[in-house]
C-alpha cells in the first residue's frame, strides 16, 4: 500500500463528520424554511407574496451558485462562524449553506404534494393553522422528506470532495492529492471504492426507512 | 346536551343494536334528542346563499339564492348531478367555503360573525366525513380518532375514554393500533365517522360518504348513520349523487340543479311526483322502465283486427294518501284477464310509489280509466294506456 491505512481512516472520518454535521444543519434549517415557503405561498394560510418571493430568491441564489464559488465567497462568514478558514469545521459552514436551500426545495415539494383533502379534514375537525403543519403536513410528507434527505446526504458526500480545496481533508481530498496530482492510481481506486460504499449505505438506509414509513 | 350514556351503552355492545341495554339507551337518547330538537328548532338555516367563483372565462355562479331550513335531529339529503353545487353548499355550513352573499345560521348563530377562535369552536361542534375518508396515513386508527381532541387540549385520560367509546360505537375496537392503509373502505369510513363524532357534535356533514364504497358496505355505513341520528339525535346532512342513498335514510331532500333549488321536500313526495327534469333524471336508475323487447314492439295505435292484441296499461303510484296496489280490486274494475307485465313499487317512509304495467286483452271493453284514478276509492294515482302489442 502506497499510503498507510490510517490516512484512509482519517479521511473517511473527516468526510463522515463533514457530511453528518452539515446534513444535520440542512435538516434543522431546511424543514422550517420549506414550511415558511409553503405557508407564505399564494393560497397558504399565512399568505405573503412579498416574503415568499424574498425567501424564494435567496434560496434560488444559493442554489444557482456553484459550490466551489460558494466555498471561496463565504470565507469571511466561515471565519466568523468557525473561527478558522481551514479544516473540517471551515468546510462545514459552506457545505451547510449550500445543502440547506437544496433540501428546503425538496421538502417544499413533498409538503405541497400532501392531499389537500387531509388539510380540509383537519380544518373541519377544528385544527388551527399550526396544528395542521404539525399533525398533518409534516407527518404526511415524512416519506418524501426522508427520501429528499437521502438525496441531500449523497450530494453532500460529493460536495465534501471539493472541500479539500480549503484544506478540510476527507476522501475527496485524498483522491485529488494522491490519485490525481501524484498519479497514484491505487489510492484513487481505493478512495472511489470507499465513496461508492458510503453512498450505497446512505441510499440503502434511506430507502429502507422510506419503505418502512410507507408500508406500515 | 350530553349523550354519553347512549355511547357508553353502545360501548358494552360489540355491534350496534345488539343488546337490549344499548337499545333502551338509544330510545332514551332519541327522546331527548326530539325534545332538544324541538327546543333548538333548526340546526342550519340558509338565507339567500350565493357563491361565485372567479375563473378564466369570467365569474362562475356555483350557488344562487338558496334559502332553506334544516330541522335539528333530521337527516337531510342534498342531491344533484356533479357540478350542481352540492359540495359548495355543504361546505358553507362549517365555513370551509365562504358564500359570496347570504347568511348561514348554525344553531342560531350567524357564522359570519365568528372570529378565528369562534370558527374553530364551531367546527368542533360540526363533524364531517368525506368520500375518500381523508384519514392521516401516518397515524394509527386510535391517533386519527384522538387528533381532534388532542389539538383541542382535552386531558389525556378523557381522550382515552372518548376514543374508546367511539371505536366501540363504530365497531373497530380491535383495529386501534392499525394504520389506515391496512383497512378496507368501509372500515376507513367507520374511522372517519368516529373521528367526526369524537367532539360530540350536534351536526354531521357527509360529503359523498358512501360513493367510494361497494353496495354492501354502503348499506352498513348508511345503517350506522341512521343509528347515530336516531340514538344521539345528531342532525345528519349528506350530499350524494345516488338517489338510492336518499331513499334509504333521508327525511327531507333538496335537489340542486346548476346551483339552484330544483326541488325541496319530504323524500316520498319528491320521489313520488318529481316536478323538475333534474329530479326525474336522477330518479331514472331507480325506476322500472319498460323492458327493451316490449319497448320495441309497443305501438301507439291498436292493430287491426282488434282481437288478439294486448293493451298495456300503466298504474302509477306517487305515495299520496298511502295508496297501495290492490290486485283484487284492479282485476274487478277492469273486468278482464289481467296480466302483470312489468313494474315494481318502493316503500319510502311508509309511502308506496312506483308503477305497474298490466296487459289487458284488446278485445275487452275497458272502463273509464281516469275515473278509476279518482276519489277516495282510487286504484292508483294515474292510470293510462301507454300502447299496444301484438303478443306478449
Amino acid at each position: 500500500m502506497s499510503i498507510p491505512f490510517e490516512r484512509y481512516w482519517q479521511a473517511l472520518l473527516d468526510t463522515i463528520s463533514m457530511v453528518a454535521v452539515s446534513g444535520g444543519v440542512a435538516f434543522a434549517a431546511g424543514v422550517p424554511l420549506a414550511v415558511l415557503l409553503i405557508v407564505t405561498a399564494p393560497g397558504g394560510f399565512l399568505e405573503s407574496p412579498r416574503l415568499n418571493r424574498a425567501v424564494g430568491s435567496v434560496v434560488n441564489g444559493f442554489r444557482a451558485t456553484p459550490f466551489i464559488v460558494l466555498l471561496v465567497a463565504l470565507i469571511p462568514l466561515t471565519r466568523l462562524v468557525a473561527g478558522t478558514t481551514i479544516g473540517v469545521w471551515a468546510a462545514i459552514v459552506p457545505l451547510s449553506i449550500s445543502a440547506t436551500p437544496f433540501f428546503a426545495r425538496i421538502v417544499e415539494v413533498s409538503l405541497r404534494e400532501v392531499d389537500p383533502g387531509l388539510v380540509e379534514a383537519a380544518q373541519a375537525m377544528g385544527c388551527r393553522k399550526w396544528d395542521i403543519v404539525r399533525h398533518v403536513l409534516l407527518p404526511e410528507a415524512l416519506p418524501g422528506i426522508i427520501g429528499g434527505f437521502t438525496i441531500t446526504l449523497v450530494a453532500l458526500i460529493g460536495s465534501s470532495a471539493m472541500a479539500g480545496a480549503v484544506g478540510a481533508g476527507g476522501l475527496g481530498d485524498l483522491a485529488i492529492r494522491y490519485g490525481y496530482q501524484r498519479f497514484d492510481t491505487e489510492v484513487m481506486v481505493f478512495v472511489i471504492a470507499i465513496l461508492i460504499a458510503l453512498v450505497s449505505i446512505v441510499q440503502f438506509s434511506g430507502d429502507r426507512y422510506v419503505r418502512w414509513l410507507k408500508n406500515r | 346536551m350530553n349523550y354519553s350514556p347512549a355511547l357508553r351503552a353502545a360501548g358494552h355492545a360489540a355491534q350496534l343494536p345488539t343488546s337490549g341495554q344499548a337499545q333502551a339507551g338509544g330510545r332514551e337518547a332519541a327522546v331527548r334528542a326530539e325534545q332538544a330538537g324541538a327546543a333548538v328548532g333548526n340546526a342550519v338555516v340558509f338565507e339567500g346563499i350565493g357563491k361565485t367563483y372567479p375563473s378564466f372565462s369570467g365569474a362562475v355562479q356555483a350557488l344562487s339564492d338558496i334559502s332553506l331550513e334544516i330541522p335539528a335531529g333530521s337527516i337531510f339529503g342534498i342531491i344533484g348531478r356533479s357540478g350542481a353545487g352540492k359540495s359548495s353548499l355543504l361546505r358553507t355550513i362549517n365555513r370551509l367555503e365562504r358564500p359570496t352573499v347570504g347568511k348561514v345560521i348554525v344553531e342560531g348563530v350567524d357564522i359570519d360573525t365568528l372570529d378565528a377562535r369562534g370558527l374553530v369552536r364551531l367546527r368542533r361542534r360540526i363533524g364531517m366525513i368525506f368520500q375518500h375518508f381523508n384519514l392521516l396515513s401516518a397515524k394509527t386508527v386510535w391517533e386519527n380518532v384522538a387528533l381532534p381532541l388532542k389539538v383541542a387540549g382535552v386531558p389525556a385520560a378523557e381522550v382515552k375514554r372518548r376514543v374508546a367509546e367511539l371505536l366501540a360505537l363504530v365497531g373497530l375496537q380491535d383495529k386501534r393500533s392499525v394504520y389506515p392503509a391496512r383497512l378496507s373502505g368501509g372500515q376507513k369510513q367507520r374511522v372517519g365517522i368516529a373521528r367526526a363524532l369524537v367532539h360530540r357534535p350536534q351536526i354531521l356533514l357527509c360529503d359523498e360518504a358512501t360513493s367510494a364504497l361497494d353496495p354492501e358496505t354502503t348499506q352498513s355505513i348508511l345503517q350506522l348513520l341512521r343509528d347515530i341520528n336516531r340514538r344521539l339525535g345528531i342532525t345528519v346532512i349528506l350530499i350524494t349523487h345516488e338517489m338510492s342513498v336518499i331513499r334509504e335514510i333521508a327525511d327531507r331532500v333538496l335537489v340542486l340543479e346548476q346551483g339552484r333549488i330544483a326541488e325541496l321536500g319530504e323524500v316520498w313526495r319528491v320521489f313520488g311526483s318529481p316536478r323538475h327534469e333534474a329530479t326525474r333524471a336522477l330518479l331514472a336508475p331507480l325506476q322500472h322502465g319498460l323492458p327493451d323487447d316490449l319497448q320495441h314492439r309497443l305501438r301507439a295505435r291498436p292493430p287491426e283486427p282488434a282481437d288478439g292484441h294486448w293493451r298495456i296499461v300503466q298504474f302509477s303510484y306517487n305515495g299520496e294518501h298511502r295508496l297501495e296496489p290492490d290486485f283484487a280490486r284492479i282485476a274487478r274494475a277492469l273486468q278482464a284477464e289481467v296480466r302483470l307485465v312489468h313494474g315494481g313499487v318502493d316503500r319510502i317512509q311508509g309511502h308506496v310509489h312506483g308503477r305497474l304495467l298490466l296487459a289487458v286483452p284488446g278485445g275487452a271493453a275497458l272502463p273509464d280509466l281516469a275515473a278509476l284514478a279518482q276519489g277516495p276509492r282510487a286504484l292508483a294515482h294515474r292510470i293510462e294506456v301507454i300502447g299496444y302489442v301484438d303478443s306478449l
